[in-house]
């Protein structure tokens, strides 16, 4: 329950999923469910796909016919809540914001994990961009059974 | 224990200081506080309290509470968490109330 | 005594915002802070900002600092003095300064107070263990001195501080055990609370710290469930191993030097504290002292910034510095703060302003 431990209920992420006819791009999911005063994921959109208006305090809301999946918002997100995700034929695609040392090695597998933090499955990691305009966020390119499309949310290595 | 990586900060390496607390040497770095010299040699415990001696250490560590007062170079009350490192610092653990001489 | 058109006294997001648009105004400003550097606690926020792009949002706190603090020292009217404390602030416009065992007065035209807010204690058995630390000492430890703050730790608190310091805890390498919160719902915002939560950290509601075990530093703790009406549930303690136990209960208004000057002072819970009571230019019941940032009632640096910005050109205007555009820019940063308060998590702070006001206008 997302107002107990953080964990938003599989009704609500799927709200912030589009049909998955239209996953076959990425596509950002936006999971702020909150009202609170922010609206860099709108100012930083290049192509004007993410709205919030005058009022800061409303949630944003993505033109999924104008996003291209690239990412910007994805690093841009001061609380880490966006990511996007494309379906490649059996493989979930994600770009998922990633802010720990050491950095995923590209090619490598690590663990996938759900949104409340149990390992579900293995996670290809495909690539890692780190310009300096994502200010050490690094944007995380990571492959996963299409099955996990709703459950998955970030990656953690295998060590632990 | 220092933190030598770190995904947003950097921390370059600064140079050695060396002090001495409660008569033993450690060693800190440029830009440390006393407490945060000590802290990073694992010392916790600070002083104790003036009625019933129970363990002191920090508690702010931005000079609110007055939690982390020692003696130092024989002035007692010192905010360590505050107060700068410097070469050759005697640092002691405050033991009662402290006296000015 | 030394004279001085605008002194504001620390330089915080709050005072250093100030600084700069009462500068710009073509006022002399005098900014005086504590600490060896200045920036407030912003030096030590490595999290990227909320807000919008006014309050510098998407920047990191440590990169908001440096850029407030370029800012003003562009400006040939702004000068800064480091590791001086006020001690003290008498009724006739005079400021009492204490730096490297030097004691000198200053005189003022117009005064900004932008003390800043001191972290809450939370009351239970044995804590005053070394080993128990406001959330703010841990993150001054790792970000500001690079010093490890423990291997295992728990925090106590859900508000924002409670959960971005968590995560900060866990960029540093240490294993956050589990969040503890007293309420039955977590405090600050939920995207706070899923990052935590993903990267396996345990979040516990309706929690509380019970007591602290340990000789010369504590080694664990013992939680207890509370239930509906707040009071603990018998059976249900739960013991904790652990090296530092971080407490991140609220902040409270660093009002002292203001008690001295003799302002009207109230006391608003939902404020964090004691609070100036102030009218709209952020000026308090003494002519020409002005507050901003938490000083004023706790809230988000977003605030701080443009309380800062407020009151800066509101102060130099009672000093003769009114530019054409005064009006413009108050309105300007007004619609900006209550745009920041408007959303659910702004109703705690306009439930407490509104006391404020109902004090103001009562004058």
């Amino acid at each position: 329950m997302l107002d107990k431990n953080g964990v938003a209920s599989l009704e609500q992420v799927k709200s912030r999923f589009p049909e998955q006819t239209r996953l076959l791009k990425p596509k950002a999911i936006i999971e702020c469910y909150e009202d609170i005063p922010c609206n860099p994921c709108s100012t930083s959109c290049p192509f004007h796909a993410i709205e919030i208006g005058d009022d800061i305090n409303l949630q944003p809301r993505l033109n999924i016919d104008l996003c291209t999946g690239c990412g910007i918002c994805v690093t841009s997100c001061p609380g880490l809540a966006i990511m996007t995700a494309e379906l490649r034929e059996n493989r979930a695609v994600f770009k998922i914001p990633y802010e720990f040392i050491p950095y995923p090695v590209v090619n490598s597998v690590w663990s996938g994990v759900n949104r409340d933090g149990k390992v579900i499955c293995d996670a290809i990691i495909e690539k890692v961009s780190l310009t300096s305009k994502q200010d050490k966020t690094a944007l995380v390119t990571v492959s996963v059974d299409h099955k996990y499309l709703y459950d998955f949310v970030t990656v953690r290595t295998k060590n632990e | 224990m220092r933190i030598l990586k770190h995904p947003i900060l950097d921390f370059p390496i600064k140079k050695t200081i060396h002090f001495k607390f409660n008569g033993i040497e450690y060693e800190g770095l440029e830009g440390d506080t006393i407490a945060s010299a000590l802290y990073a040699n694992g010392i916790k415990k600070l002083s104790e309290s003036i009625e019933h001696h129970r363990a002191r250490g920090l508690y702010c560590a931005i000079g609110n509470c007055s939690s982390c007062y020692m003696i130092v170079d024989h002035v007692p009350n010192v905010k360590t968490c505050i107060t700068p490192l410097s070469e050759g610092m005697l640092v002691e653990s405050q033991i009662g109330k402290g006296a000015l001489k | 005594m030394i004279n001085k058109e605008l002194i504001i006294v620390g330089g915080g997001p709050a005072g250093l915002a100030a600084a700069y648009s009462a500068a710009q105004t073509g006022c002399h400003v005098l900014v005086i802070d504590r600490n060896p550097q200045v920036g407030g606690q912003l030096i030590k926020q490595t999290h990227k900002f909320f807000g919008s792009e006014k309050q510098f949002a998407k920047t990191r706190g440590i990169n908001i600092a440096k850029k407030l603090i370029s800012d003003v020292q562009k400006s040939e009217l702004v000068e800064i003095l480091c590791d001086a404390t006020v001690v003290g602030l008498y009724p006739d416009q005079v400021i009492s300064v204490l730096q490297h065992e030097e004691y000198r007065k200053y005189h003022f035209n117009a005064l900004i107070i932008a003390t800043g807010a001191g972290e809450k204690m939370l009351a239970f058995e044995n804590n005053d263990l070394p080993g128990i630390y406001g959330a703010g000492a841990v993150q001054t430890l790792m970000n500001l001195y690079g010093v490890l703050p423990g291997q295992n730790i728990v925090m106590v608190g859900s508000g924002n501080i409670g959960l971005i310091v968590s995560y900060q805890l866990i960029q540093a390498g240490v294993h956050v055990k589990a969040l503890l919160e007293a309420a039955p719902k977590i405090g600050g915002y939920k995207v706070h609370a899923s990052k935590l939560r993903r990267l396996g950290v345990e979040i516990m509601t309706q929690t509380t710290i019970r007591r602290a075990i340990g000789e010369d530093c504590v080694r664990q703790i013992e939680t207890i469930k509370l239930d509906e009406a707040w009071q603990p549930i018998l059976g249900t303690e739960n013991i904790i191993d652990v090296d530092v136990v971080c407490i991140a209960v609220g902040l409270t208004p660093l009002y002292q030097l203001l008690a001295m000057s003799g302002a009207k002072l109230k006391y608003v819970p939902e404020l964090g504290g004691m609070v100036p009571v102030i009218d709209s230019l952020h000026q308090t019941s003494i002519n020409n002292i002005f507050v901003a940032g938490d000083v004023s009632g706790v809230e988000e640096a977003s605030s701080a910034i443009v309380e800062g910005y407020l009151s800066g050109i509101a102060a130099a205007a009672n000093v003769g510095h009114r530019q054409s555009d005064y009006q413009k820019c108050i309105e300007d940063y007004q619609q900006q703060l209550k745009a920041l308060r408007s959303g659910p998590f702004g109703a705690k702070i306009r439930a407490g302003l509104q006391k404020i006001e109902v004090e103001a206008d009562a004058r």
